[in-house]
């Protein structure tokens, strides 16, 4: 039973109608780690967005369903869907720097949520907020949540957002490019502290980054983009044994080999990428006559 | 620690200010020309009869021997005496004191709420018309500057449709029971809601002429950095939480949009104390204001040595008051 469905979605910049997304299909199974992968621009990141219901105002969906645990969040009103996503999934953002408000302090950051969308009382909130910064291996939680965030290195600041994320269970949790904007030593340990809390709290997670090193690791399954069509759609190990598709080989003979770091790295050949615009163009051509 | 420090400098610094200034008027006024006796002589006054009044106010003197005499009294609290009035520079300035406070903080409290109210509801309503109005009506009340607006509140609300007294501070025939020249504060402490009634109906024109141009600078300002606020990644963070535009715009964007604008109302707040010169002026209040440009009419020296300082010191403190809430508010001053 999968917990996220897309379906057909597509979405396009208002005024120039560039398409963002075409007719994207997912799913994410209940407890499953679920990579989107693709280059820069892709369009990865605007399906955590779309899903989460932040995508920028200049971007709109044009068509599509996006399903969370049974329920078309598209056909609901703006403010029971945000309340709606807020309860049962969350967010791990890209720069943990930016992602915390610099005038309130860690506590009220973690427990909001819990507090304001779920009607805990407080004192709960609270607790729940120490045994979560405990959970993501945080020194001395008592003085982190009293803490405002310049206060915090950026990895703290990381497992705090990871531990926010975590705090309500909820069902699905986005992680958008989680470890990019760490420090490399920070990244390879909030990897595994994203790895061990899913697996501990069974969440489904969307896990959209361009590292195909992390997506082996940690993801069952992914989706690979390119100029916001899904290209293959498989489990990780078919993947990486036989990619079906010629630019996820392509995507996958350029990554750098870490038992190999003297190899010259391998663009993207041109022909795939012709290839590959080539199937863009007839998918906008099949959609503008169907 | 650091509070402490940064209000002891200011304190250093504001006295240097004020030093400053008190220089430069007491030259200036002095060099200008106009003789303060000649004012209050009768025609055909003989020469004799001003001199020895002349030196009855000191005025025979170099300018520095002057000055000496002037500040070593200012030092004991003794501003001097009024040429026109005859009566302490200081109870005079005192008295009128509580007029021009209470004009300019209702000022300043209109131009916040009206500021506030268009820059929230410009950034809840981004891109559509009303965000557009808002900036037009912006735009309008930036132009105009603030005795304008009060000749053009005059014919509106005194002459076309007369709702507001357009003179005075309060209606000169009712008794009033006050024991300090805050009216408007104390008639509410007293529980006399019929007089604060009057006193307001006198002193709202004055304040909203003073506070349009501020409340569109409050309002452009703080829509502006809202607006970027609300691109940062807290925000949205915040709205796949739960949380709806409204608690997003007043919770996690607004304590942070607002500290540009803070820095921005404390400098423009000094200036709205200036405009109510004139604008007492227009709608004859008595506060400093207008007893300063009486001053300067007849030449009262002393007078208008003590209004000024007064004055410089009114916008040093409000200038201290803004950094030390710049400090309370963001956390990231706080700790130096």
């Amino acid at each position: 039973m999968s917990f996220l469905t897309v379906t057909n979605l597509s979405a396009r910049l208002k005024g120039t109608g560039f398409p963002i997304l075409r007719r994207v299909s997912l799913s994410v199974a209940a407890g499953q780690v679920h990579g989107l992968v693709g280059e820069s621009g892709a369009g990865k990141s605007m399906i955590g967005k779309a899903v989460l219901g932040i995508l920028p105002s200049s971007v709109e969906i044009t068509e599509g369903r996006i399903e969370l645990d049974g329920v078309d969040l598209l056909s609901l009103p703006l403010k029971e869907r945000r309340r709606r996503i807020g309860a049962t999934a969350a967010l791990i953002p890209q720069d943990p720097l930016t992602a915390l408000n610099p005038s309130r302090r860690i506590a009220p950051q973690v427990t909001d949520r819990l507090v304001d969308i779920l009607g805990w009382a407080r004192a709960r909130a609270n607790a729940r907020a120490l045994e979560l910064l405990h959970e993501v291996q945080i020194p001395d939680p008592e003085r982190v949540l009293r803490s405002y965030p310049h206060e915090l290195s950026g990895g703290m600041r990381q497992r705090i957002l990871i531990a926010s994320a975590f705090a309500a269970e909820p069902k699905l949790i986005v992680a958008d490019e989680p470890t990019t904007a760490l420090d490399v030593t920070v990244q390879k340990q909030i990897l595994k502290l994203i790895a061990e809390m899913q697996a501990r709290h069974g969440t489904a997670l969307l896990f959209v980054t361009h590292d195909l090193g992390v997506v082996s690791k940690v993801c069952q399954s992914l989706s690979v983009l390119y100029g916001g069509m899904v290209v293959e759609d498989t489990p990780v190990r078919d993947f990486f044994r036989a990619p079906a598709h010629a630019y996820s080989r392509a995507l996958l003979a350029a990554t750098p080999k870490y038992t190999d770091p003297m190899a010259s790295l391998v663009p993207v050949p041109e022909a795939v990428i012709a290839g590959v615009q080539a199937e863009l163009a007839a998918f906008d051509r099949g959609a503008r006559h169907g | 620690m650091q509070l402490l420090r940064t209000f002891l400098l200011r304190l250093l610094t504001t006295a240097i200010t004020l030093i400053g200034v008190a220089v430069i008027v007491f030259v200036v006024i002095r060099v200008v020309p106009g003789n303060p006796i000649a004012m209050m002589l009768p025609p055909g006054a003989t020469d004799e009869d001003i001199a020895r009044l002349t030196a009855q106010y000191g005025l025979d003197k170099p300018i520095p021997e002057q000055f000496l005499i002037w500040a070593s009294g200012v030092l004991q609290g003794d501003f001097g005496t009024s040429i026109t009035a005859r009566q302490p520079v200081l109870d005079l300035v005192l008295g009128r004191l509580p007029a021009t406070l209470e004009l300019s903080i209702m000022a300043l409290v209109i131009a916040v709420i009206l500021g506030g109210v268009m820059a929230l509801t410009g950034t809840r309503a981004r891109g559509t018309k009303v965000e557009a109005g808002i900036d037009v009506a912006n735009g309008m009340a930036l132009s105009v500057p603030d005795f304008l607006w009060g000749l053009v509140l005059i014919l509106l609300f005194g002459v076309l449709v007369p709702v507001f007294h357009i003179s005075g501070r309060v209606t000169p025939s009712l008794d009033l029971p006050f024991t300090t020249n805050f009216y408007l504060f104390e008639s509410v402490l007293r529980l006399r809601f019929d007089l604060w009634a009057d006193i307001v109906s006198h002193m709202f024109m004055p304040a909203l002429a003073l506070a349009i141009p501020l409340a569109a600078i409050i309002g452009q300002l703080l829509k502006q950095s809202l607006k970027e606020t609300m691109h940062l990644d807290y925000v949205t963070l915040s709205r796949t939480k739960g949380y709806g535009e409204n608690h997003v715009i007043t919770r996690e964007a607004l304590p942070n949009a607002i500290l540009p604008t803070l820095t921005l109302v404390g400098v423009q707040f000094t200036f709205l104390i200036g405009g109510t010169v004139i604008i007492e002026r227009l709608f004859s209040y008595e506060g400093l204001g207008n007893m300063a440009i009486d001053a300067v009419i007849n030449r009262d020296l002393p007078l208008i040595q003590g209004i000024v300082i007064l004055f410089a010191v009114i916008f040093t403190a409000v200038n201290l008051v803004v950094d030390l809430s710049y400090a309370l508010l963001n956390p990231r001053l706080r700790h130096g």
